[in-house]
């Protein structure tokens, strides 16, 4: 298909490299198990390809066929047609990682901007290459706060309000490190942050909250930030990137730590990968964090130019001693964040931003005001909010889909004590009259 | 000429992608909750469309040249993959949505979990993993679970060959496992008398990259394999250097427990300038219970007339969620697309044509380079990079210098135990013009060592930058142009 030889060249290769026919290359394989017969379909042409993915992307029905209030840690918005149209340039795509600066200075000088952006938008003073998302880049902000203390330090709190799948990831990464105690998603989640307070000791290493939380509430965490610190210990801040337009920076509030899902930023939802793990953080610990950094340096001409440093950190240099295994990043989906943020800018960020606060308060108000619904927290929010139905959750959400709606995501198999909890995003991408559908339908339901 | 940053070439004022205006009535902001400034570069869509546009002009990349870079298989992308991946019923979907809204996209990841047992020989698959090195800590994981279920937790050494990945000894860090190298024998092979020695009760398994990073298939492999095995030890297969596999030998036919597969290798999804990768696993029937949670099943078989119901499954002792939501989903329509166009003989033929480009192109230039393992290779090979009559050139020099003459270098100075290491990998896509320009450029430079070193040494001469002051970089440490206020 795409191995280009016409015949002939076949032949005169197989010549020059002295063998009579290909089978001769690879005598080195045990025979009883050389060439193994692959019942796999046939060969397909391009276009009978392409039919063939046509069908089985029909088989779904997408956001775009079906009015979708879904988010719970992946979000509907919309991306400029710039973004993609960079993102196909092969001069991008089709590149490896940078190893070779002389010829990779594209490459580089935008990961330096991603670099530059994710430090202004989080108000942290450094960011990483990319993590391969949220809940892998939370696992790396575990890892690096286990090494910052060198293992003295051997406690580890997560908010129970912090993504399910986030804190699920940390207790894959984290099981080779048995001294390692994690705790405190175990407590409520209709208590404030504060409540994490009492599990701080001097045995903590780090302390993982979620901004908005997974439940969409945000706390200002200024002050329980620097009661954490009080007992030495780091704290970490999940954030959703796009709050970031409108709401105060983590790195104001004393973060140690931001890591983040970047998927908001311009990334298609893509049934949830590839997407973009967000990790930034103060310069203090910049020698401390996994993943790519790119410098700025200057050439042996005197010019700017970027190249990957600190690299003694990574393993393929420190091998076994390296506390990270991480090489393939997400490149390409840091420079599709790069384009969205540079082609929306500072109006056109706090623009989304403010769409997005508007329609989830619209929706808000609205659904709260249907009889037996409810907001189930006072909490400020921005696109993100839970409401506490009449009855069970994932059964409205069912009958909604009836009504080619997603309503939200069901709470009750992440959090049995609200089952009866609907967590309902709203983005730019929603018009006021598919919120009053949902709406009307949400209450028609009520009635039945 | 220096292309400015994105602030740099910010006007304060500057607006670009436009928005409506809200259609709903305005609600209160939290005063006390906002930020105060949003630092974002104001430009017009057009300085952004050109400011990356010149950008990209920076790079090399497949789509430009011939990127010999050995162990990364930088074959040709084919454009039909980004079509795929692109179509709205994928591109459009959550991963949250209810799976009778998904059957599609759940589909298609089954039918690539058949396909990639099928092709390797393994009983079951995970897409979970985000990259190789994920996909090997995934690996690793598993060993460590099995070992543990069996109530044999003393288990926790792992052999790694001398000739192996630098992700190897991290990933096993990363467990909590002890690494212990072995070395390779005179054939480039895995040395059976330490690998002996070093199996006793503690062994939880040996890591092996076969074909090795020498390019070299273990000669002794069914061996090595048992002797691990009745040790009580797994073996794990780096699945780096599958392109040299496909139709040639199933890794899970040999013997081998758990393998990642590198779909941006031998599958042909995009590097992307460093990522997005996509690392599945596969593993024996012993291990598929502890796969990561969640994998994808079918719950209701199905019938004449109805299509089956996919969904997720969580395997029985699985080691837990490595990832949010449900891999690197448009990785895996790409190399699924990639599959589909090849079929069982068009597979053979890559890993065919791969071998032969590589040994075909090792045959043009072993006159002037010394190859320090002399055997068949499979999709790559090493060479030294240096001469003893001319000790002040490196391989370094030399791989700047082919830039000079329009090529991407290989990979320089690894593996570890070759003096001035080049690692050449061709792959299947590149045709016999290309192989011999490239060779004859190398040859070229091999003469220009001897007759003017100082051409290799101060090269590149012509590229967009020269060498980087990586140093200065590391000094300095300036990872940011954004400087907050009030510094």
């Amino acid at each position: 298909m795409f191995t280009p030889h016409t015949d002939q060249e076949t032949s005169e290769m197989l010549e020059a490299v002295g063998v009579k026919d290909m089978a001769e290359l690879f005598t080195a394989i045990p025979q009883k198990h050389r060439f193994p017969e692959l019942h796999l379909p046939p060969a397909l042409s391009e276009m009978e390809v392409m039919a063939e993915m046509e069908n089985y992307a029909q088989a779904n029905e997408s956001t775009k066929d079906l009015i979708s209030f879904l988010g719970a840690g992946a979000y509907n918005h919309y991306s400029p047609a710039a973004v993609d149209m960079l993102l196909r340039r092969g001069e991008f795509y089709t590149a490896y990682t940078p190893y070779q600066p002389e010829i990779s200075q594209g490459t580089l000088q935008a990961i330096f901007e991603y670099q530059s952006l994710i430090s202004a938008l989080t108000g942290m003073e450094a960011s990483n290459a990319s993590h391969y998302d949220g809940a892998t880049a939370a696992a790396e902000a575990v890892v690096m706060a286990y090494q910052n203390f060198r293992g003295k330090r051997d406690k580890v709190i997560l908010s129970p309000s912090l993504h399910p799948q986030y804190r699920a990831t940390i207790r894959t990464y984290t099981q080779g490190h048995a001294d390692l105690q994690i705790s405190g998603d175990k407590l409520s989640t209709k208590d404030s942050p504060d409540s994490l307070l009492s599990l701080v000791d001097l045995d903590t290493a780090i302390v993982i909250v979620q901004y908005p939380d997974f439940f969409g509430r945000m706390y200002d965490y200024t002050d329980f930030i620097a009661k954490v610190h009080a007992s030495g210990a780091l704290v970490a801040v999940a954030v959703n990137p796009m709050a970031l337009s409108l709401f105060k920076t983590p790195g104001e509030m004393g973060a140690d730590i931001v890591i983040g899902e970047g998927q908001p930023l311009g990334l298609p939802l893509s049934f949830g990968g590839p997407y973009l793990g967000i990790f930034a953080t103060r310069k203090e610990y910049i020698r401390k964090i996994s993943g790519r950094l790119v410098g700025e340096t200057t050439d042996s001409r005197g010019n700017r130019a970027y190249v990957l440093t600190l690299t003694a950190r990574e393993q393929h240099i420190r091998r076994e001693k390296a506390t990270s295994n991480i090489c393939s990043n997400q490149g390409l989906l840091a420079l599709a964040a790069t384009l969205y943020l540079s082609l929306l800018g500072k109006d056109g960020l706090k623009k989304v931003g403010e769409l997005n606060y508007h329609k989830a308060h619209y929706a808000a108000e609205k659904i709260a005001n249907i009889p037996g619904y409810a907001l189930a927290s006072d909490a400020p929010f921005f696109n993100e909010f839970t409401v506490r139905c009449p009855g069970n959750a994932a059964e409205i959400a069912a009958h909604l889909l009836e009504h080619g709606i997603i309503a939200g995501y069901p709470l009750g198999s992440d959090y049995p004590d609200r089952s009866d909890q609907l967590l309902v995003a709203v983005t730019e991408m929603n018009s006021r009259e598919e919120i009053d559908i949902l709406c009307e339908t949400l209450a028609e339901g009520h009635h039945d | 000429m220096t292309e400015p940053t994105i602030f740099e070439l910010s006007s304060a004022g500057r607006k670009g992608v436009a928005y409506p205006n809200p259609d709903v009535p305005l609600a209160k902001l939290p005063a006390g909750l906002l930020r105060i400034d949003l630092p974002m570069p104001e430009l017009s869509e057009l300085d952004v469309v050109r400011h990356f546009t010149h950008l990209s002009n920076l790079n090399y990349s497949i789509d430009g040249g011939f990127y010999p870079l050995g162990s990364c298989t930088m074959k040709y992308n084919p454009k039909v993959n980004e079509a795929a991946a692109r179509l709205t019923g994928f591109a459009a979907t959550h991963p949250l949505q209810p799976i009778e809204t998904v059957q599609g996209n759940l589909a298609l990841m089954y039918q690539l979990q058949e396909a990639l047992k099928e092709i390797s020989g393994f009983a079951g698959i995970t897409l979970q993993p985000a990259a190789g090195a994920h996909g090997e800590f995934v690996g690793v994981l598993i060993m460590r679970a099995y070992h543990q279920n069996r109530g044999d937790a003393k288990r926790v050494k792992i052999l790694i060959p001398d000739s192996a990945h630098g992700t190897n000894p991290a990933t096993s860090s990363m467990v909590g496992m002890e690494v212990a190298p072995i070395p390779s024998d005179a054939r480039g092979n895995v040395d059976l008398v330490a690998l002996k020695a070093a199996c006793d009760d503690t062994l939880a398994g040996l890591m092996l990259t076969n074909p090795n990073t020498l390019g070299l298939f273990d000669e002794n492999v069914l061996e090595v394999i048992r002797i691990v095995h009745a040790a009580g030890g797994l073996v794990y297969g780096d699945g780096a250097n599958m392109n040299a596999l496909l139709g040639i030998v199933r890794p899970g036919d040999l013997g081998i427990d758990v393998m990642h597969f590198n779909l941006h290798k031998t599958f042909s999804t995009p590097h992307g300038g460093g990522g997005p990768g996509s690392g599945p696993v596969g593993v024996a029937a012993h291990l598929v219970d502890f796969l990561p949670d969640p994998v994808v099943t079918i719950l209701e078989p199905g019938t004449e007339e109805m299509a089956p119901l996919y969904g997720f499954k969580k395997p029985a002792k699985s080691i837990g969620r490595m990832k949010s939501f449900n891999g690197h989903f448009g990785m895996l329509v790409r190399a699924y697309t990639y599959i589909l166009m090849h079929g069982p003989e068009g597979l053979r033929k890559v890993s065919e044509f791969a071998v032969l480009n590589a040994n075909y192109l090792l045959s043009r230039v072993r006159q002037a380079y010394r190859l320090p393992y002399d055997r068949v290779c499979m999709h790559e090979f090493v060479v030294e990079g240096c001469w003893h009559e001319v000790p002040d050139v490196h391989a370094l020099d030399l791989a700047k210098r082919l830039m000079d003459y329009k090529f991407h270098p290989p990979t320089n100075y690894f593996p570890l135990i070759v003096k001035e290491a080049l690692m050449i990998e061709p792959t299947e896509t590149e045709s016999k013009q290309t192989l011999d320009q490239f060779a004859d450029v190398l040859l070229k430079i091999a003469e220009e060592a001897h007759s003017a070193p100082d051409l290799l040494k101060n090269a590149p001469h012509d590229t967009p930058v020269g060498r980087l002051d990586e140093v200065k970089a590391a000094r300095d440490l300036v990872l940011c142009c954004w400087i907050p206020e009030g510094e």
